[in-house]
């Protein structure tokens, strides 16, 4: 069994405008100690997939399907249900970590409140493995910064802070919104090392959630790639990059601009990001499609395995030949 | 344009200060010279915290400058009087971070486009304006029937063009980009890149373009200069920084850079720094990345290096580089 088992995920907004699905029937696994990626632009509905998980939808959302963690259906759980579940099984970090601290709150307090909250323990108890967990990810005297207000801490170190305080609990599950997004490459590439040595030593699952295909490449077992709230292509990294099946995987890994290549001029994916509210008929990624046919207009693809390749999955009408 | 020891200090309270405590010197930018012909892109880079954008605005005259030169077409910004700056503010454009925030929301797109010439050309017909506005909307790809709209009907990717465009309509000779790219997505990215470099070639355009990540300045500039702390790190040509990155400031920046491959990405070695970038209130002796630098000796701590020449056009400020 798998620690995570998503199946049919639908998610749905009602606004003025009329009702917005965001997600539509995602399916995916994740097992203990690996690394899932989700990758896709802004709007393509990789947050709320996973806001969905956590029970953290905004009030006119609604989500639908089923969501198993161990076994244990999530959706559809009360409040309080929820927040037994949260920390201790799965805990979240999000993109922009000044945000997301407390400012008028010490780190202390903020991180002694979970285990105080979840575990029960007393604040003198709570406060030392807090300081425990600040250590094991490498910020300098803990034991007098715990002390600190999240301003006194740079963009890295705060993020720093958060991925401390979601591993207190030693949840089996890490959920990672663009963690790195707002840092700079040097703190990026300090932070992902980081998540690597955690998860080797803690054995967490991560869901790690970007837009970016370069910092995912070293750093996850699996891809699943977005677009217009649909799953366009899963596959294992390996794979993915060796032999990506869908124009839109195609299309953002050549976008990416890239230092070990020499290219005069870097190749763009011609329009703009879908528009969640008028998306077209057929398939989502078809506005923008240079193999676009009339049947993309007409009808969604399904995912669907690739001949030769049963976890390589697309959803796409074209033809592995037609693509080259 | 030449930039001749450009110095911006600026002066800050300490913690808890009082009305009469004396005020601590931050030096934003110190000693900074380079020059830019037309026609060609300066990348300057660097981590948050290092002084691009002060760098930016001191050239613009945005904020007061302690001391230096920046010679523009011959004559020296920081010297001239209010009247005389704004004659050349017209060939100064530039273009900002975040595109929605640098755009007035209750403007109007071609409002916004035609300011700038309302400012310096007041006695331009109505026609005239929405004319030039026209050429320069379709100049950077925005159909001319979204003259009407709000920046909020707009993607991120738009508002960069608008933003873009705004920039253009003076047809100046040089422009700032400040991060232009950072906020978008990495296939709008890729298409805000191609559209100032084709830009470039049709206008004669001299760039200054202003990132922290490496990967994105490669694509746009002729020359690249490293900033750490308000110093010159590295100055170089483009090929040559990234084929012979010298400083050891230069070489973890270009490694911190991932590559979309995991077969390199799990087998390469990283060279990681340590930490975050001191503070700039009290910046480290000697050299000022000594704290961070994998290969700090007894000299680097006690002498501040200066900025040589080690190569024809490929300047670094290291003891360690021969």
């Amino acid at each position: 069994m798998s620690l995570l088992e998503v199946s049919g995920l639908s998610v749905e907004f009602d606004t003025p405008e009329g009702v917005v699905r965001a997600v539509t029937d995602l399916n995916f696994k994740v097992d203990n100690g690996t690394t899932l990626a989700i990758v896709g632009e802004s709007g393509s509905g990789k947050s709320q997939a996973v806001f969905s998980l956590m029970g953290l939808l905004a009030h006119n959302g609604r989500a639908s399907g089923s969501v198993k963690m161990e076994g244990e259906e999530m959706l559809g759980r009360s409040y309080a249900e929820m927040n037994r579940i949260r920390a201790n099984k799965i805990s979240m970090i999000f993109q922009d970590p000044m945000t997301s601290l407390n400012p008028y709150m010490r780190i202390s307090d903020q991180m002694a409140e979970v285990l105080v909250c979840h575990k029960g323990m007393s604040r003198t108890d709570a406060i030392r493995d807090s300081i425990e967990m600040l250590d094991a990810v490498k910020i300098p005297s803990a034991k007098e910064r715990i002390r600190m207000y999240p301003h006194e801490f740079s963009g890295g170190m705060r993020q720093r802070v958060m991925i401390a305080m979601s591993l207190l609990c030693r949840p089996r599950l890490l959920i990672a919104d663009e963690p790195t997004t707002a840092l700079d490459v040097t703190i990026q590439a300090q932070i992902m090392r980081l998540l690597g040595e955690i998860q080797r030593e803690l054995g967490t699952a991560i869901i790690l959630i970007t837009h970016d295909l370069g910092v995912v490449a070293g750093h996850s077992d699996e891809i699943l790639v977005m677009y217009g709230g649909r799953v366009m292509e899963m596959a294992s990294t390996g794979e993915l990059y060796r032999s990506p099946a869908h124009p839109y995987t195609q299309g953002l890994l050549t976008a990416v601009p890239r230092l070990d290549h020499d290219d005069e001029s870097l190749t763009t994916i011609p329009g703009t990001p879908p528009n969640m509210m008028e998306l077209p008929k057929g398939c989502p990624f078809s506005e923008r499609c240079q193999y676009c046919r009339e049947r993309c207009l007409e009808a969604i693809p399904v995912l669907t395995p690739l001949a030769h390749h049963d976890r390589h999955l697309k959803a796409c009408f074209a033809t592995a030949g037609a693509l080259r | 344009m030449r930039i001749d020891d450009l110095k911006v200090y600026f002066n800050v309270s300490p913690q808890g200060a009082m009305p009469w405590t004396k005020h601590h010197t931050l030096k934003a930018i110190d000693g900074v010279s380079f020059e830019l012909e037309g026609g060609e892109t300066l990348g300057i880079v660097g981590e948050s915290g290092c002084g691009k954008s002060t760098l930016a605005r001191a050239i613009t005259r945005m904020v007061p400058v302690e001391s230096g030169e920046v010679v523009f077409l011959g004559s020296d910004l920081l010297k001239l009087d209010k009247q005389a700056l704004r004659e050349h503010r017209k060939r100064i454009q530039m273009v900002f971070q975040d595109p929605l925030a640098s755009l007035n929301p209750r403007m109007t797109v071609g409002e916004i486009i035609a300011e700038p010439l309302k400012t310096h050309f007041p006695t331009l017909s109505a026609s005239e304006v929405k004319e030039a506005v026209r050429e320069v909307m379709s100049k950077v790809g925005l159909l001319s029937n979204l003259i009407n709209r709000y920046p909020h009907e707009f993607s991120g990717g738009q508002c960069q063009r608008i933003g873009i465009a705004r920039a253009l309509i003076l047809k100046p000779k040089l422009i700032i980009c400040d991060e232009p790219v950072s906020a978008l997505d990495v296939s709008i990215q890729a298409q805000v890149i191609n559209l100032l470099k084709q830009l470039q070639d049709e206008m004669e355009l001299a760039l200054i373009f202003i990132a922290h990540d490496l990967s994105v300045v490669k694509h746009i500039s002729t020359r690249i200069l490293v900033l750490y702390l308000g110093n010159m790190v590295e100055l170089a040509d483009s090929a040559d920084l990234y084929a012979q990155p010298q400083h050891p400031y230069t070489q973890a920046l270009i490694s911190a850079v991932p590559i979309p491959d995991p077969e390199i990405e799990k087998t390469r070695e990283l060279i990681l720094i340590e930490g975050d970038l001191p503070s700039p209130t009290s910046p480290p002796s000697g050299c000022v990345f000594h704290t961070r630098c994998p290969h700090v000796s007894e000299r680097c701590i006690n002498e501040r290096p200066k900025l040589r020449n080690v190569n024809r056009g490929h300047s670094v400020a290291c003891h360690l580089v021969l």
